[in-house]
């Protein structure tokens, strides 16, 4: 089933002659447990890609459906329970409370979604036993690892139960060892619960791990293939400007 | 959260000193200037606004009761009678007397003098002595504040030459203020109208005591129109003629009131400033909730609960800071008075400041730019 349908998505920052036409026409399609990789150099339009895709930006025009909802145009009042119900969100810095401790930064994922006081607290406890970190309840995000810090933030996203996961350079701020481990995570959530998966990515190291690789570029999808159809390391051996690209209509 | 509220405000000590210290001085600078405008007013005023006397008669066109005319005191005869007055008193209040000092040279003061057994006029803050002791012939009540420094005044018994006639000091008062910075000396009527030479059916002044439950606005008209070339007041009128003369009037009190202005708009960009910067610097965080779902009420609660927090403490450190200050000041000739009138304003106007000033930054995260919260 579609996670997420993009259709002809158009987003222009600004007007006039200072206008930035980041996105020229996207169309998309998202797949239940599928891991899709997102790949486009700099300035190709993928962060603004994801952040239509979970309702934390506007599109010019065109299409965004999100598990059969149209949430282009929504007022803005309304994103908030779409990203909510929907989304989980990951960066690349991690974006943890430094103030609290993981499970306290688990804990406030809940909150937003209603689970609170021991309840929450058991929950967040699972969730860190999940991605491996039963040992570090008490723990402040400054005493942890980056692939730590990023499995914090995994079991954050998880504790909403999002259908669709958005990872912006998961991996980037990681050594090799601790990036396989966050995409081991990412591929389990997407086999084994079904999940959608899009992963922004310049890491060639991850390459692997894709289901699909999708690649954006000047706004444009360039390419769009199942992994299983090519090599990996074609993606990886050629640079992106010379890649021949057959033009999406 | 309110849990994350909190943490985020103790989690950077450093950041939470800042914060705080910038709401404090504000506080202190405000409640200071404020107190002392406060004290301009009271020194201005006291003697009609401490006085019990719900009415006063004065003299027509006067501006301020230290400038009063003597008119006859038939007129307390005319209206006696009154059935809504429970007591009519005359009294004296007048900056023309002198006294003289051990140098020989001459002091202004501010003489008061009322009926003793009324207690309308004073004397008040009676610190030594009686009453009793006020009505006998040439006996005076000398305030404190100046009694050593200015008339070199220091014990009971001493004699000292008043308006060219001899006067004891049988007692004193503690903090009357007057705002020319004369001293205060309280007599009996009948030994204030000799100190000034005044005749024995004459008085400045005329105090009212209305009987309890009495519309004072009826009763000011019913003896107003009793009576010719005076006029009626209510002390609050009076009380505010008085602020408006010196405080105003003189142009003394401006600078004052500038200071206090200055003071309370320096105070509010402070906060905000403070504030603000706090907000911003958890901009990202702000933002990571708003994408992980939070609606804009949940981050405008956070963001509330820690201005109100901060301003909290900030404003009990800061008010207990100038309560301090003010006390100490009420010993000395500076009155810098925080009354609990000012202390809540100050409260109202911290704690708007402190929400206004954050939800102002947070703005920027409610409208969230995608580029803030994916940047590495
Ligand atoms: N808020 C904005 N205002 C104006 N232009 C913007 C804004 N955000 C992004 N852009 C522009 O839109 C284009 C696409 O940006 P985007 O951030 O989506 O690229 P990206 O593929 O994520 O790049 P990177 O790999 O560097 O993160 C770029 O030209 C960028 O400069
Ligand atoms: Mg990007």
């Amino acid at each position: 089933m579609k996670a997420i349908e993009v259709v002809n998505l158009v987003k222009t920052y600004g007007a006039g002659e200072t206008a930035v036409h980041a996105l020229k026409g996207v169309d998309l399609d998202v797949f239940e447990s599928e891991l899709l990789l997102l790949l486009g150099a700099s300035g190709s339009g993928k962060t603004t890609l994801i952040s239509i895709v979970g309702g934390i930006l506007s599109a010019t025009s065109g299409n965004c459906v999100i598990r059969g909802r149209e949430i282009v145009g929504l007022p803005q009042s309304k994103l908030p329970k779409i990203r909510l119900e929907n989304i989980g969100f990951i960066f690349q810095g991690f974006n943890l409370f430094p103030a609290l401790t993981t499970q306290e930064n688990v804990e406030i994922a809940l909150d937003l979604k209603g689970v609170r006081g021991g309840k929450a607290k058991k929950r967040a406890a699972e969730l860190l036993e999940r991605v491996g970190l039963k040992e570090k309840l008490k723990t402040f995000p400054a005493d942890l690892s980056g692939g730590q810090k990023q499995r914090v933030a995994i079991a954050r996203a998880l504790a909403g139960e999002p259908p669709i996961i958005l990872a912006d350079e998961p991996t980037a701020a990681l050594d090799s060892e601790s990036g396989r481990l966050i995409m081991d995570l990412l591929q389990e959530l997407a086999h084994e619960q079904n999940r959608a998966i899009v992963v922004v990515t310049h890491d060639n190291r991850i390459f692997d791990y894709a289901d699909r690789i999708v690649k954006i570029e000047d706004g444009r999808i360039s390419k769009d293939e199942s992994n299983e159809q090519t090599d990996a390391a074609t993606w990886m051996a050629v640079p992106s400007a010379s890649v021949n690209i057959p033009q999406t209509a | 959260m309110a849990s994350l509220a909190i943490k985020n405000l103790f989690h950077e000590k450093v950041r939470l000193v800042v914060t705080l210290t910038g709401i404090v001085f504000s506080v202190i600078l405000t409640a200071v200037q404020l107190g002392i405008f406060q004290g301009f007013i009271a020194a201005s005023t006291d003697i009609v606004g401490k006085s019990n006397a719900d009415l006063w008669i004065v003299s027509q066109n006067v501006t301020h009761v230290e400038q009063g005319v003597e008119f006859s005191e038939s007129n307390l005869y005319k209206i006696v009678e009154i059935k809504g007055i429970e007591r009519a008193e005359k009294q004296i209040v007048s900056l023309g007397a002198q006294m003289k000092k051990s140098d020989g040279s001459d002091e202004g003061i501010t003489l008061v003098g009322s009926d003793l057994d009324g207690g309308m006029g004073g004397a008040w803050n009676i610190v030594e002595g009686s009453l009793e002791d006020l009505k006998k012939p040439d006996a005076i009540f000398v305030d404190k504040l100046y009694a050593e420094s200015k008339l070199g005044i220091t014990k009971i018994g001493q004699v000292v030459e008043l308006n060219k006639r001899r006067a004891r000091v049988a007692g004193f008062t503690k903090g009357i203020r007057i705002f020319t910075s004369q001293p205060a000396v309280f007599t009996s009527f009948k030994n204030a109208q000799s100190f000034l030479n005044m005749r024995e059916d004459e008085t400045l002044y005329i105090v009212i005591k209305a009987v309890e439950g009495k519309n004072l606005d009826e009763l000011k008209s019913e003896i107003a129109a009793k009576l010719e070339n005076v006029e009626v007041l209510t002390r609050s009128e009076l009380v505010y003629r008085q602020g408006i003369y010196w405080v105003i009037g003189t142009g003394a009190g401006i600078t004052v009131l500038v200071a206090a202005a200055l003071a309370i708009i320096v105070g509010i960009v402070i906060v905000a400033q403070t504030i603000y910067s706090a907000t911003v610097d958890h901009i990202r965080e702000y933002g990571t909730l708003k994408a992980m779902g939070a609606t804009n009420f949940y981050l405008y609660r956070i963001i509330i609960t820690q201005a109100i927090v901060s301003g909290l403490i900030a404003f009990v450190i800061g008010i207990s800071v100038s309560l301090v200050i003010s006390r100490i000041s009420l010993e000395g000739t500076l009155a810098i008075i925080v009354n609990w009138q000012l202390v809540l304003a100050l409260f109202v106007l911290t704690i708007l400041m402190c929400c206004g000033s954050s939800v102002v930054a947070i703005r920027k995260a409610t409208t969230i730019d995608p580029a803030m919260v994916f940047k590495g």
